[in-house]
């Protein structure tokens, strides 16, 4: 096995601890991931703070409008204002 | 000169998201909350002149919505009055069926709770508002929404390395501004 196929680099742990946040890394990549934390201190950092906002984001119960009625607004909105700016 | 300038342009931009969240965890209706902040929008385009500059356009925005929000209970609780005299006449149902059981609280949640989820929402949407708009909208559509990384590239036209990389920006400029503004 080549050294490269199992050990990663700084910005692959943080590509890989990305995804992760979502669901969306491997078990290998997540393994991967794992190898790295044990000795480098930096990726051992950014997981930590990455994990920090994940947990922030999911405890504030946070919403937000879909982009459709986000657009649906703006374009009432739009008109509105160009109405006030005629008078 | 006021310390704060009014821009209506970048109001849906800026704050729509943030008024949002702040009715939803108060009326617990995703449509209703729309129209609130539609409204509180449109009443702050009538009394823009009103607008002094001494807090920020968010906190007098903020201001118009929480009248906009009394004035929905208000509306609410009217409307319950005339009906729980109908239905004490014309209904047999169980007792204790009351229709106010049937209608959100706002208060259901308790004060601290609300207090806490309040002040970190509001920490997030602060550092949010740092960001450049593409990381913004991908933070959130990802992040908040929990959209699939396809329907996020199909609907901004990205690719999907194109989109991990926004997200890997953004979550690294959003966890800098929390250091400072909440986990410390």
């Amino acid at each position: 096995m080549k050294k490269r196929y199992l050990f990663i680099t700084c910005e692959e742990a943080q590509h890989i601890c990305d995804k992760a946040q979502y669901n969306e890394a491997t078990n290998w990549e997540k393994f991967k991931l794992t190898l790295r934390y044990f000795w480098c201190h930096i990726t051992r950092s950014y997981v930590k703070r990455n994990s920090k906002l994940s947990e922030s984001v999911k405890n504030s119960k946070l919403n937000c409008l879909k982009t459709i009625e986000r657009e649906q607004i703006k374009a009432q909105f739009t008109k509105e204002l160009s109405k006030q700016e005629r008078k | 000169m006021p310390k704060h300038l009014i821009n209506p342009d970048q109001w849906i931009d800026r704050y729509s998201d943030y008024l949002f969240n702040f009715t939803i965890s108060r009326v617990s209706d995703r449509e209703i909350s729309k129209d609130l902040v539609q409204d509180t929008f449109f009443a702050g385009l009538k009394s823009m002149k009103n607008f002094k500059g001494e807090a920020s356009e968010r906190t007098w925005l903020i201001s118009i919505l929480k009248r906009k929000i009394i004035d929905h209970y208000r509306k609410i609780n009217s409307k319950k009055g005339q009906a729980e005299v109908r239905m004490s006449y014309n209904s047999n149902e169980e007792e204790g069926d009351w229709l106010e059981e049937r209608i959100a609280d706002p208060f259901d949640k308790t004060a601290e709770d609300t207090l806490e989820n309040d002040e970190l929402g509001d920490a997030i949407y602060s550092c949010l508002e740092k960001l450049p708009e593409k990381q913004a909208t991908v933070f959130k559509m990802k992040t908040i929404e929990g959209l699939e990384t396809e329907t996020i590239c199909n609907e901004l036209n990205i690719t999907a390395s194109n989109l991990w990389v926004i997200v890997h920006r953004a979550r690294t400029a959003m966890a800098d501004c929390m250091e400072k503004t909440w986990f410390n």
